[in-house]
């Protein structure tokens, strides 16, 4: 009955990844630095990818959740936060007379989005909202293969297939129309570090830094995770030693 | 019990007006345990831990949460990334709920198999299937609160099922969600019954635990323990083989937590609540897919509604429908086959309960479903009729110990105990 | 069960094993504790301030649009700081104070960085009232420097207590001048 039920146990347990899958899109799968038990961050690729996100994906896309100081974890120190925080505007108030007014962001500040609203957002993309990216790698099936992959399958329509205006041809979208135009070209940017800057590359930098900012915690999770996990090893070992011992008058008796 | 058998003065004091350590003593170390229960005796204490850590995760989780429509989403995101390991508390009872689930399937499943609701513990039986609804309730009402795409959907959905009652059903489901929708006020109230309702299920595991040690457990053999020389006391025997299940339990669970934490979740609800836009595909939280199944098999509103309260309806009066006098289905060759076939029929309904309601899934939904209440209602009253069950043991003491295989040998030893 | 176990079954039933066993038990219970005692943190440290709520915990203000004669109020981990840019008259007032004779004894250099600039939180020593005296036209008291309207303590130009029932001097929060006009306090 055993190992029926393990059987059984692990069968349903795929269940919601087999339901999570399939759609009519193939993702580019990628070997990426923080998957695994003992994944890490890529620091210099996701400074590279913050990078891009300002001088590309910036001017729709929110991120929300990040605030200046979380940049520290990309191995920014603090006067470099200072004076990547100070290009930005926020909005503080009201002041004394009760008017709201704008000031140098500091540090604690979350990065500002480029619309005021989900309706300006839509009134300036053709009616689409460009969705906040915060989390966007935890929100998609997949994510970071999805985003990779999306960023880098804008494509040709293939004959037959009638693109709406507004609307771009993209294989690894859903229905293969998606409003956002192509973000990345090749040489969209130039890194101070002298990285290649093919579209690939930039999408796999996009995806190292949007990962961080979906799940800033997943390097202290891992290690956390892999000393728990060694000291539970251990102690099962234990607790079944203990066990065996305890039993063994009963088992003697019965024997 | 007299005060007198604690030796250390204050503890003899206190349990003379007092008699807790007598009851404690009574519960966890005296108990009488038949000597041949399983692993599958585990998931009893393993269910209790379960809903301890949920309730210590939850207790400190509320400290940093904001059950408002406009904060709720920002507020778990704060606790992911600002709060003091907050990240590792919410993984730890997201992932918590899907264990608990795991834990008590197995649990009610060794149930099913070993015949523990038949007589005297119907009442047992009884108020854990009221315990598995609870927690329904309970892990239902937490999904709501991140307030996501899939939290959001995930209310309107079953809160609309409320809507199939006749007449006043309109009235039902406006007063769940004070309002005309799911909202504000909607969140706020589940907030609230999301942090009574453990404390509810706690009072009921007690009577759960009272029930069970008015018999005792029941074993894999089914049969009742005769005296002492079937038994031993529930300390050291049990708590260490407790202790180790639950050391095995937890490898399982921090693998989940720590590595693949968003694997039993759904992406859509790291997406906020957006009450104009359903997302493609949704889906319940898996331990509630089979009744998913159930609900979307039947043609009819509320005759869905019905199906798949029914579902749950029938295990309450399951020891009245299964009249075989023997319990365990190791004595019950027919039975035994009927149960597997049973557990395939749960896990089907759970697969179909993911699959999109359309073609081949429905059809198989409505063969799976009917199956599932005739499992119930024709297969084991029929059973308990025309079964021949085999030979069953004099006692305990006589049979095999330490589960099947490795000691058969064992049989026929003479017993010294007394 | 594991058919290994039997060898271990037979070792424990041995006298000499007493020990063994003991101490197998006893450290499985000791790890469970620990590990108990471990997962507790988590839930503790969750209460401490969490990682936004430190990064508020310093504040940079810049001084230089504070006329002379003037004050501002700023809000620091929750608490209102004054910050008067004082009159020369003020900062002569409160270098002129014999402090041995206060009750609270501070020289006025022991209180401020830069005497232009005096910087302390706004809370009463006596019960923690916030004191009048920062708005143009407020009650001073009578040494021109606050006047907390609780209970009536009078603080001077330098924030220290003069009269009335506050025990102590109007604590200077931990700040310093980052450059001329910034200062950063926390």
């Amino acid at each position: 009955m055993r190992k029926f039920f393990l059987a059984a146990i692990l069968t349903f347990f795929s269940l919601p990844a087999l339901a999570a899958g399939g759609g009519d899109v193939v993702l580019k799968h990628k070997d990426w630095s923080f998957n695994g038990i003992f994944g890490t961050f890529d620091k210099a690729s996701m400074q590279r990818g913050f990078q891009a996100y300002r001088e590309v994906c910036a001017g729709c896309h929110s991120l929300n959740y990040i605030a200046f100081r979380n940049l520290a974890d990309l191995g920014y120190n603090e006067a470099e936060i200072k004076a990547i925080a100070a290009e930005y505007e926020v909005m503080d108030g009201p002041n004394d007379e009760g008017e709201m007014f704008m000031r140098a962001a500091i540090p604690a500040d979350y990065f500002p989005a480029p619309y005021p609203n989900e309706n300006a957002a839509r009134a300036g993309n053709n009616g689409a909202y460009p969705p906040d990216l915060s989390l966007i790698t935890k929100a998609r099936a997949h994510g970071p293969d999805y985003l990779y992959s999306l960023l880098t399958s804008y494509k040709d329509a293939p004959a037959g297939k009638d693109v709406p205006d507004g609307m771009y041809y993209n294989a690894a979208y859903s229905g293969n129309m998606i409003a956002m135009p192509q973000p990345l070209y090749g040489d969209d940017v130039e890194y101070a570090d002298g990285a290649e800057t093919s579209v690939s590359a930039v999408s796999a930098d996009i995806v190292n830094f949007l990962m961080w900012t979906a799940e800033p915690s997943l390097e202290s999770r891992k290690r956390i995770g892999v000393a728990t996990l060694f000291f539970l090893i251990v102690f099962t070992g234990l607790s079944y030693g203990a066990m065996r011992f305890i039993w063994a008058d009963v088992k003697k008796k019965a024997a | 019990m007299s005060a007198t058998k604690f030796s250390n003065p204050v503890v003899s004091w206190i349990d003379h007006r007092l008699p807790i350590f007598s009851a404690a003593e009574h519960f966890a170390s005296d108990y009488p345990t038949p000597k041949n229960l399983n692993y599958f005796w585990n998931f009893g204490s393993l269910a209790g831990f379960t809903l301890v850590v949920m309730i210590v995760t939850g207790i400190t989780l509320a400290m940093s949460y904001t059950p408002h429509v406009d904060y709720a989403f920002g507020s778990v995101e704060r606790i992911m990334r600002d709060v003091n390991h907050g990240w590792l508390i919410r993984y730890i009872h997201m992932n918590g709920a899907s264990f608990f689930f795991i834990v008590v399937y197995i649990h009610m499943l060794r149930g099913l198999y070993y015949g523990s609701y038949k007589a005297p513990r119907e009442l047992l039986w009884i108020i854990g299937v009221t315990i598995f609804l609870l927690m329904m309730a309970t892990a239902f009402m937490g999904y709501v609160l991140p307030w996501g795409q899939m939290s959001f959907w995930g209310a309107t959905v079953i809160t609309n099922l409320f809507s199939a009652l006749p007449y006043v059903g309109d009235a039902i489901t406006t007063l769940l969600w004070g309002g005309f929708a799911v909202d504000n006020p909607t969140l706020n109230r589940f907030f609230a019954l999301h942090y009574l309702m453990p404390f509810v299920i706690v009072g009921v595991v007690m009577l759960h635990i009272v029930a069970l040690h008015r018999f005792g457990s029941n074993n894999p053999l089914g049969i009742d323990a005769r005296g002492p020389q079937d038994t031993i006391p529930f300390h050291p025997y049990y708590t260490i083989k407790d202790l180790f299940g639950l050391s095995v339990f937890l490898c399982i669970f921090a693998a989940a937590v720590f590595f693949f934490p968003n694997f039993m979740g759904h992406p859509d609800n790291y997406i906020p609540a957006n009450p104009l836009q359903t997302p493609a595909h949704i889906v319940p939280e898996w331990y509630f897919l089979p009744f998913y199944a159930i609900l979307r098999a039947v043609p009819d509103k509320l005759g869905g509604v019905i199906a798949m309260f029914g579902a749950i309806a029938v295990l309450f009066v399951l020891p009245w429908l299964d009249r075989s006098p023997v319990r365990s289905a190791k004595f019950r060759p027919i039975f035994k086959i009927f149960f597997w076939v049973f557990v395939a029929d749960c896990l089907l309904l759970g697969y179909l309960g993911a699959k999109p309601a359309e073609g081949i899934w429905v059809t198989l939904s409505r063969v799976g479903s009917i199956w599932y209440f005739a499992h119930f209602l024709i297969i084991l009253p029929l059973l308990s009729v025309i079964e021949t069950p085999r030979p069953l043991p004099q006692s305990l003491s006589q049979s095999v110990l330490g589960g099947s295989g490795a000691m058969a040998g064992a049989a026929a030893a003479p017993k010294e105990k007394a | 069960m594991a058919t290994k176990s039997k060898e271990v079954q037979a070792d424990a039933s041995q006298p000499e094993n007493k020990s063994r066993r003991d101490f197998i038990v006893v450290a499985t219970y000791a790890m469970a504790g620990m590990g108990a005692a471990t997962a507790a943190w988590p839930l503790i440290n969750q209460m401490n301030p969490a990682a936004d709520t430190l990064a508020l915990a310093n504040i940079e203000i810049d001084v230089s649009k504070i006329e002379v004669g003037q004050s501002i109020t700023v809000k620091w981990r929750g608490k209102p700081v004054f910050i008067r840019h004082r009159t020369e008259a003020e900062i002569a007032e409160a270098e002129a104070v014999e402090a041995e004779a206060l009750r609270h004894p501070e020289t006025d250099t022991d209180r401020v960085e830069n005497p232009e600039y005096l910087v302390v939180l706004g809370i009463c020593t006596h019960l923690g009232c916030v004191p009048l005296g920062q708005k143009v036209g407020e009650v001073r008291g009578e040494y021109d420097g606050w006047f907390c309207p609780c209970h009536g303590s009078h603080y001077d130009s330098s924030g220290r207590i003069r009269k009335g029932p506050a025990p102590l001097n109007l604590e200077v929060p931990p700040y310093a001048f980052t450059s001329d006009n910034i200062i950063r306090i926390g």
